[in-house]
């Protein structure tokens, strides 16, 4: 285990850190750049996901995508996006949107569809225009759901974020990428277990959203509901 | 012959870490034999590596052929990955022949090899490699680093050599691949031994296409793409020559183990001696251009040397 004490030994070498290659700015790095695919893909993929959600219409088409957007791996979508785009981070940051959209959309679309459909009703008959509907009523009984597929992009998405350094000077990727082909062992697996840690913080914090969101409910809606997509690997 | 694993070879895969362990694995699994016990009983098969380089598949599959042929039993273990995944089982005898170039691979053994010059190399190389590995002749045909710039860029500046870049005004950003960062030739290099200052980008695909991107786009200035590659002429690259010695000189140069006896040897000198530089860019050519397997291409190659 020798490797494992290596890798810490890397990670607390104080020279390591400060600088713009120090621990500190790759790992801001690498949250400004899991925190912008999940943000550009939320902006498509919530709404949509809503939308599909309260309407029930074109779900069978948008959710079979979605469901094929998944198979596509992510470092062979980004080659394409890097002969299209060239280098630096456009390319990285599209690929992570479209990794993180599915998880999103269905989150969402879940979400809404898992609203009780008797309190709906009820505050339909009550004179609540659709829009009402969906941001009093059928957003927040299924917030938690939707939290859950935010969940799940941003586990996606911050671990698969080292592909950005593939094309560019960002992110923790930087170290397994420089790690691995140099035999640099230790360099390696300490940007491994930061990248492990980052995503556990997330996940965690996360979580408590998620939790907070289902605890004030009165009406919380059945388990029966997908909480969140599996990650893909 | 079954595959024994010792309790220290588990722990190492337990651990799961270390990527030359899941090469190592990967050989042990590949085999009828498990290629890292060197203690005798498989001397009669020679085992041949080659990188994940499709130029140097190409040269593995012509020494692998052309043994063959001569009625020696061979055993390919191609494309296990850069040198830092296979040097440690060419150390250990696992594997008992290599196509490999002469500068990089002194440099891997020896950090402190002062040698530039082909033949100062080979010989430095012929001390540096460990007991039971020696270094077969050199081929004249080379395949090493070179830095890239534009036609463009070339002509704008007046470019020619690597010094001339210290006339560049403008910031240079030089992309390859990460670990070309911390390599003597990458941007502290360029500083102690020509002054020119560059500032780095990482691209992972080797000098591939997106690096030919990078540069075309303007993106990067400079970028390291090998001698061999065939992209240079096709999209009218200008590598600077390098008057100081930068880049080692990087010869094909065959390694082998006690396993390759004489008469293997000599079928494998006349490879090298047949191989001129032009031969191996052109080699190259059919696999990029004509998508030929490097099967065909050493086939064919061998049979209009006369070799097969």
């Amino acid at each position: 285990m020798s490797l494992f004490g290596d890798a810490l030994a890397w990670i607390l070498d104080g020279g390591h850190w400060g600088g713009p290659t120090g621990i500190d700015t790759r790992l801001w790095q690498h949250l400004a750049v899991t925190f912008a695919a999940v943000a550009l893909a939320a902006a498509v993929a919530i709404p949509l996901g809503v939308l599909i959600g309260h309407t029930g219409r074109g779900r069978l088409v948008v959710v079979a995508t979605a469901g094929a957007v998944r198979a596509v791996p992510t470092l062979g979508l980004l080659t394409l996006l890097g002969l299209w785009l060239g280098i630096g981070l456009t390319a990285p940051l599209l690929a992570l949107v479209v990794l993180a959209f599915p998880s999103l959309l269905a989150g969402a679309y879940a979400g809404v569809e898992s609203a009780d459909r008797g309190a709906v009703d009820a505050a339909r008959s009550l004179g609540m225009s659709e829009w009402q509907l969906v941001l009093r009523v059928e957003l927040p009984l299924g917030a938690a759901v939707v939290i859950g597929g935010l969940r799940a992009a941003t586990l996606q998405v911050v671990a698969t974020a080292t592909l950005a350094a593939y094309l560019s000077d960002t992110g923790l990727g930087r170290y397994l990428f420089a790690g691995l082909k140099s035999r640099d062992y230790p360099q390696m697996l300490a940007g491994a277990l930061l990248v492990a840690a980052l995503a556990l913080l997330l996940d965690v914090a996360l979580a408590f959203v998620q939790r907070a969101c289902r605890g004030p409910a009165p009406l919380a809606p059945s388990d029966a509901a997908p909480e969140a997509a599996p990650a893909k690997g | 012959m079954t595959i024994t694993r010792s309790p220290h070879r588990l722990r190492r895969v337990t651990a799961g870490l270390a990527a030359a362990a899941i090469g190592a694995l990967t050989l042990a699994a590949c085999g009828d034999s498990d290629p890292l016990d060197n203690s005798g009983g498989d001397s009669d098969t020679i085992v041949i590596g080659s990188q994940e380089y499709y130029s140097n598949e190409i040269i593995a599959e012509a020494y692998s052929q052309a043994l063959e042929a001569a009625g020696f039993e061979v055993e390919e273990e191609f494309k296990i990955g850069q040198r830092e995944a296979y040097l440690p089982d060419i150390e250990s005898g696992a594997i008992d022949l290599f196509p490999e170039y002469t500068g990089p691979l002194l440099i891997a053994l020896d950090q402190d090899a002062t040698a530039k010059l082909s033949d100062d190399v080979y010989a430095a190389l012929g001390e540096a490699l460990p007991d039971g590995l020696r270094a077969l002749e050199q081929s004249e045909a080379t395949d090493q680093d070179s830095y890239v710039v534009t036609r463009d860029y070339a002509d704008q500046w007046g470019l020619a050599t690597i010094e001339d870049l210290t006339k560049v005004t403008d910031p240079i950003v030089f992309g390859a691949n990460s670990e070309a960062e911390s390599r003597p030739n990458g941007p502290k290099g360029l500083k102690s031994t020509y002054g020119v200052e560059v500032s780095f980008t990482p691209i992972d695909d080797g000098g591939g296409p997106l690096t030919v991107k990078a540069l075309k786009d303007g993106d990067i200035q400079m970028a390291i793409i090998y001698t061999g590659d065939p992209s240079i002429q096709k999209n009218d690259l200008v590598p600077l020559e390098d008057t100081k010695g930068l880049f080692l000189a990087s010869h094909v140069v065959p390694i082998a183990s006690d396993d390759v006896d004489d008469e293997a040897a000599a079928i494998i000198d006349e490879i090298s001696a047949a191989m001129s530089p032009e031969d191996l860019v052109a080699l190259n050519a059919r696999s990029v251009d004509e998508q030929l397997s490097a099967e065909v291409i050493a086939k064919e190659w061998l049979e209009d040397e006369g070799l097969l």
